[in-house]
This record gives C-alpha cells, sequence and structure tokens, in this order.
C-alpha cells in the first residue's frame, strides 16, 4: 500500500478557465518523470489530505507533469489549498496510477467529457492523436467554463465539439452514440449524474457494457480504512491499527516478522490465523467460503469489520 | 559417448538464481517484488531486472539465428505496436539504470531519443512511434531491443477482464510454442499445466497481474531440467531435442552430469506504463548437475526436490523418464561422511 513518494516543484501555474489552474510540476532537478498510461492520475498531498488529480501532459518520459484543478468550494479543502500554491513549492505526490486506461484493441475511441472531467479525456486524445487511432470527442461545460477547448481541437481538428448547453449536448450524444462502427469503445469522465445519463443512453442504444468506460473522481486504491484494535493471543499483547496503516505494516513496527511477497492481497504468503472477530475481507487469495468462516485473513490487506480482532500470534 | 562440458564462466555460477527455498516443490503464486537482491551459497542475484552476464553475445547471436530460420518466433499483432515501443523503452531505461557504463537512453530537447549500446557498438536517434527511425523498421522496436536483450518478452493486452498473450519474441520457449500460443488467453495458455487450476493458482495470477501498477514490477522464478546446454527447447525444434530424453537415461555418469541442467527462469512482471499492456519478461539460465553439485547445499536441496516431486509435475515439466537417474546422481555426489 505504501508506494514511493515523488517530490515534485510546481514549475508554473496558469488559469485554463475560471477557477481551474493548471499546474506544471517538475523534478526538482530536473530529470525524467515516470511515463505513465492516458487517463492515469497523480495522488497529491494537500496539506493532510490525499487527492487524486488526472495527468493531462505528455505521458512517454515527460520532463514535466501537468494537472488541472478545479476550485471545489465545499469540498474537504483540498482543492482550495493547491489553488493557493505558488510556483517554486514543492508538493508530495504518489507515482501515476492507472485505473482508466485505452483499451489497446479500440478501432474507433468515443470521448466524452463533463466539466472538469476533460482531463483524463484530455489525455486520451492525446495518446489517439499519437497512435492515429480514430477518435471523437464530446465536451460538454457551463458556458465559459471549457477548459482546454482549443488543445483539445489542435490535438484532433474537426473530431472535437465543445458544447456549452445541456440541450446542445444531449442532441449531440444522441445522434454519436448510434452511428459508431463496431469495436468502437466509449470513455466518459464527469460529475455522476452526467455519467448516468452517457451510460444509460449507449446501453440504451446496444452498447456492451465492456465497450463503455466510465472515471470516477477520486482514488481506486484500497480506501484506509478504520482503526481496529488487535489482541495477540500467543505474544499476549494489544495494540491499535490506524487508518491508513495495514495489520502488516503494524505488526512489522511491533518488531514482528511476517512472512510476506506481494502486499496487495494475492499471494498468500501474509496469513495470519483469527481467534475472533470478523475480518473486513479485502484480498483475492482466500476462498468466499473461508472468508465466511473468518478463521483466517491476510493481514496485507484487510482489516477488522467491528472495533477488535483476536489473533493467533 | 562421453562428453565434458567446456568450462563455464564463473559469473554464471556466482549468478545463478537457485530456485528452491524448500525441500518440497509445489506449484504456488510465488511472486515478489523485483530488484531484490538474493544471496546464494555461491554468490547472489536479482538487484536488476534485466541481467547482462557473460553469455550476452553468445545468446544473442542464437536469437538472431533462430528468427532467420523461423520468424514466427517474433509476432506483434497490430493493436500491440504502441505496447512494443513502451517496451523498447522500458528496457532501455533499465539497461541504463543497471549498467550506465554500457548503456545510456537520452531524451533530447527536440523530443526525440538517442539510445547508446556500447557491448554492441550501436547509436541510434530514433522518433518515438515512428518504426522508420530504427534501423529495421519491419521488425520494429520490438525486434530492435530484443537484439539487445538476454530476455525472451511477451505483451500481453488486457481487456474484457483477461489477459491476452498478443506480442513477443521469444526464441528461448521451454517445450512451448510462441507461434502457436500467440493471441491466446492467460487461461487457455496455461491450460496444460497439472493442479494449478483446482488450486486456482492462474486465476489468481491473473488477478495479480491485472492489478500490477508501473512503479511496482514483481517476478519469480519456474525451472524444469534440460539435456544439453540448449537454449531453444520449444515445441518447434522437438525433433531436435526430444530423443535426448532417450539415450540420457543410459549414457555413463560423467556425461549424464554434464549433460543435464537444471533450468531455471527469473520472470519479471512490469506493467507498462504507457500502453498499459503487461510485460513478461523470461530469462533463461542452466548449470549442468556437475557444477551444481559442487554446491553441498544446492546439490542436497535439488536432490530433495527432485525425489519428492510428484509424477504429474514431473511428467509435465518433461523429466519424468530420467528423473530417478537424476536423483541417484544427485545422491551418489553426497560428500562422503
Amino acid at each position: 500500500m505504501s508506494a514511493p513518494t515523488l517530490e515534485l516543484e510546481i514549475a508554473d501555474i496558469t488559469e485554463s478557465a475560471p477557477e481551474v489552474s493548471t499546474l506544471t510540476l517538475k523534478h526538482p532537478e530536473g530529470r525524467v518523470l515516470p511515463s505513465f498510461t492516458p487517463g492515469s492520475h497523480l495522488v497529491l498531498e494537500c496539506s493532510g489530505k490525499a487527492n487524486a488529480y488526472s495527468l493531462i501532459s505528455d505521458p512517454v518520459m515527460p520532463t514535466s507533469y501537468q494537472i488541472s484543478v478545479l476550485r471545489i468550494h465545499e469540498g474537504s479543502g483540498g482543492s482550495r489549498w493547491l489553488h493557493e500554491r505558488q510556483p517554486g513549492e514543492r508538493l508530495t505526490a504518489r507515482p501515476p496510477r492507472s485505473a482508466f486506461a485505452p483499451q489497446l484493441k479500440a478501432r474507433k475511441q468515443l470521448l466524452i467529457a463533463g466539466g472538469i472531467g476533460v482531463t483524463p479525456i484530455f489525455s486520451h486524445l492525446r495518446a489517439a492523436a499519437a497512435w492515429g487511432i480514430p477518435v471523437e470527442v464530446l465536451y460538454a461545460h457551463r458556458p465559459g467554463h471549457g477548459a482546454h477547448c482549443d488543445e483539445l481541437k489542435t490535438l484532433a481538428p474537426g473530431r472535437v465539439r465543445c458544447l456549452d448547453s445541456r440541450a446542445e449536448f444531449a442532441a449531440a450524444f444522441a445522434e454519436a452514440v448510434i452511428r459508431q462502427p463496431i469495436g468502437t469503445h466509449l470513455y466518459c469522465c464527469g460529475p455522476e449524474p452526467f455519467m448516468d445519463i452517457v451510460v444509460g443512453t449507449a446501453r440504451g442504444a446496444g452498447w456492451p457494457p465492456g465497450r463503455i468506460h466510465t472515471e470516477r473522481f477520486g482514488i481506486d486504491a484500497l480506501d484506509p480504512g478504520d482503526p481496529f484494535e488487535v489482541v495477540l493471543t500467543e505474544s499476549n499483547q494489544k495494540f491499535t491499527v490506524p487508518s491508513g496503516i495495514s495489520l502488516l505494516e503494524a505488526l512489522e513496527k511491533k518488531g514482528f516478522d511476517i512472512p510476506n511477497l506481494c502486499r496487495q492481497g494475492v499471494c498468500g504468503e501474509c496469513v495470519l490465523p483469527v481467534r475472533t472477530g470478523a475480518v473486513l475481507h479485502r484480498d483475492h487469495f482466500l476462498t468466499e467460503e473461508e472468508k465466511e468462516s473468518d478463521e483466517q485473513m491476510m493481514c496485507c490487506v484487510s482489516r477488522a469489520r467491528e472495533e477488535e480482532l483476536e489473533i493467533a500470534l | 559417448m562421453t562428453t565434458t562440458a567446456p568450462p563455464l564462466e564463473r559469473d554464471l555460477v556466482e549468478t545463478f538464481p537457485f530456485p528452491f527455498p524448500q525441500d518440497t516443490y509445489r506449484y504456488s503464486t510465488n511472486v515478489e517484488p523485483a530488484g531484490k537482491l538474493v544471496p546464494t551459497p555461491a554468490g547472489q542475484w536479482g538487484a536488476s531486472m534485466l541481467h547482462v552476464d557473460s553469455e550476452y553475445h553468445h545468446e544473442l547471436d542464437e536469437r538472431a539465428a533462430i528468427l532467420q530460420r523461423d520468424p514466427s518466433r517474433q509476432q506483434v499483432l497490430p493493436h500491440m505496436r504502441p505496447a512494443a515501443w513502451d517496451a523498447m523503452l522500458t528496457l532501455m531505461q533499465e539497461l541504463g539504470t543497471a549498467y550506465p557504463r554500457e548503456f545510456t537512453l537520452t531524451r533530447d530537447d527536440d523530443g526525440t531519443f538517442t539510445w547508446i549500446n556500447r557491448k554492441q557498438g550501436i547509436e541510434q536517434r530514433f522518433t518515438y512511434a515512428d518504426e522508420t527511425t530504427l534501423p529495421e523498421p519491419e521488425t520494429g522496436p520490438l525486434g530492435f531491443i530484443g537484439s539487445q536483450v538476454q530476455e525472451d518478452i511477451a505483451l500481453l493486452d488486457q481487456r474484457e477482464g483477461q489477459l491476452f498473450v498478443d506480442a513477443g519474441i521469444i526464441t528461448f520457449a521451454a517445450d512451448w510454442s510462441f507461434g502457436f500460443d500467440v493471441g491466446m488467453s492467460f487461461l487457455e495458455i496455461h491450460g496444460p499445466v497439472p493442479r494449478v487450476h483446482d488450486m486456482g493458482v492462474i486465476a489468481r495470477a491473473q488477478t495479480f497481474l491485472m492489478r500490477l501498477q508501473p512503479s511496482t514490477p514483481y517476478r519469480r522464478t519456474n525451472w524444469t531440467l534440460t539435456i544439453g546446454r540448449r537454449l531453444d527447447v520449444s515445441t518447434e525444434v522437438y525433433h531436435e531435442w526430444g530423443p535426448d530424453r532417450g539415450w540420457i537415461q543410459t549414457t555413463d555418469d560423467q556425461t549424464f552430469g554434464a549433460s543435464v541442467h537444471l533450468r531455471v527462469e527469473v520472470q519479471h512482471l512490469v506493467r507498462l506504463p504507457d500502453s498499459g499492456a503487461v510485460m513478461f519478461l523470461i530469462r533463461t539460465y542452466m548449470l549442468p548437475l556437475e557444477q551444481l553439485a559442487r554446491i553441498e547445499p544446492w546439490r542436497a536441496r535439488t536432490h530433495a526436490v527432485l525425489q519428492e516431486l510428484p509424477e504429474d509435475m514431473a511428467d509435465y515439466k518433461g523429466f519424468i523418464s530420467y528423473r530417478d537417474r537424476a536423483v541417484a546422481w544427485l545422491e551418489s555426489q553426497a560428500p562422503s561422511s
């Protein structure tokens, strides 16, 4: 769970639309940054919180990353904090994560963006243009709030429509969704209600679910989970596993040497015998029956469903 | 027939990735993070994803000869073009990091790249995604990098909740055929492996691969026995190596120890960052039993594993006909107490 972090320096900040800041981030020593898959996001530490932002820049051995951040007034404060940053300041990031990858076999891509959801769509369009994949973009935004419209149009002249009224978008999408060649994949990012309408319309037009891809705002990685108490019956210890720390990490800090390999719930090495307590199983190793019996758990990813777990350790 | 093996370069023993952590061997999803150095009684291995050793030129000459005879060992289905470029650039970066004196990749200000391979005297300027900037546009980026790393390379496309082996350059296959398998799903390819399906090992491995992230490559080992120092034991040339399983049973002890090799594959599992494809690297190492037996912990452990190995696994691995002989031979090399 604890991937290495990257220290990045803010090289530039521009306004791409009202309330939307585009940040250019570089390695402090100008080094090449890790490549990433189109549609990937960067998780940034924003004054104690972790926020995910889609990368919009060139993905191959880049010397900078770019993200566009919408200021969200009622949010947890991460976007407001980012909007207060200045060039020269540093940020801590997790390496790019891919959870909205383009399908290599797609014959064509139909890219649908709503509002700030344009950011991963921008990234997909960049890749489609680079590899010569047929593409079509519909981008719905509020009047005067279209971010990156000109850049999208430059990447794919004649294939991008930026629409600033709901009726216009609805009509354009209703027409586009029924005239795509077989083998087209649809990618959509935007607010939940917007995506619900897009997906519903596409399903209604006969699109198979496997050809429709959506990106929800947020992080796909396992959530940090609630804190819980652990009682070790053999070694007579009791301690709390905090949120964001795995039981495996907590045991290692206490000096236990737990066999482990993958640290993501697949290899089965870090299995622990559970005495009592309900386990929140989050691994891919145990069978459904084993999970129901709550006799063992993978301590790298799984946690307590209630307040306390008793482990025979 | 009595043969004496040619002397083995020392580094081939010192960096041999001995694969048995225990006295018994069963299939498991035995993956671990890449890059961890493993000390062995003879030396160490595992510091980097790509390994260049004293066989570099010899193995790459052999790969070139195999590809010339049988171009089906290298294939890139059309949709895998971005993955092939991604693989090339990723491998170049890895080589540059692991062996900075021999290999350098630089990104120039105009966005083009310059690749230097001092071991082969190559200096190539290229533009990403433009095959015409490579020395041989027909074989593309995978052909170019495949002639510069000792590892076999398979590229897997992830779609519809599965993985498909849709590209690769595989010249050193251990009893399988890349040309036959290309385009198949991960589950189809592993269909013939005994035991693993009931145990869910393959399905779990696929789940694991589908969750790989670019920043964290993993690795595993696999192994078998091979007669002779033969890298290409693919199905395509079975007629050349299959008959060895006959005469080996009756040959003299010295020839047996020199001919039978413990064959180990170090496999790396890498999420390619740009294309999102999964890269599977297979590096093959071979150590003749006569060399292996000189390292007593290796001899004793190999003896125990081979003796205990269930019939169906020894059969699938292709050495059931001389397994007992190998056990007896290793037994005979035990230090007298």
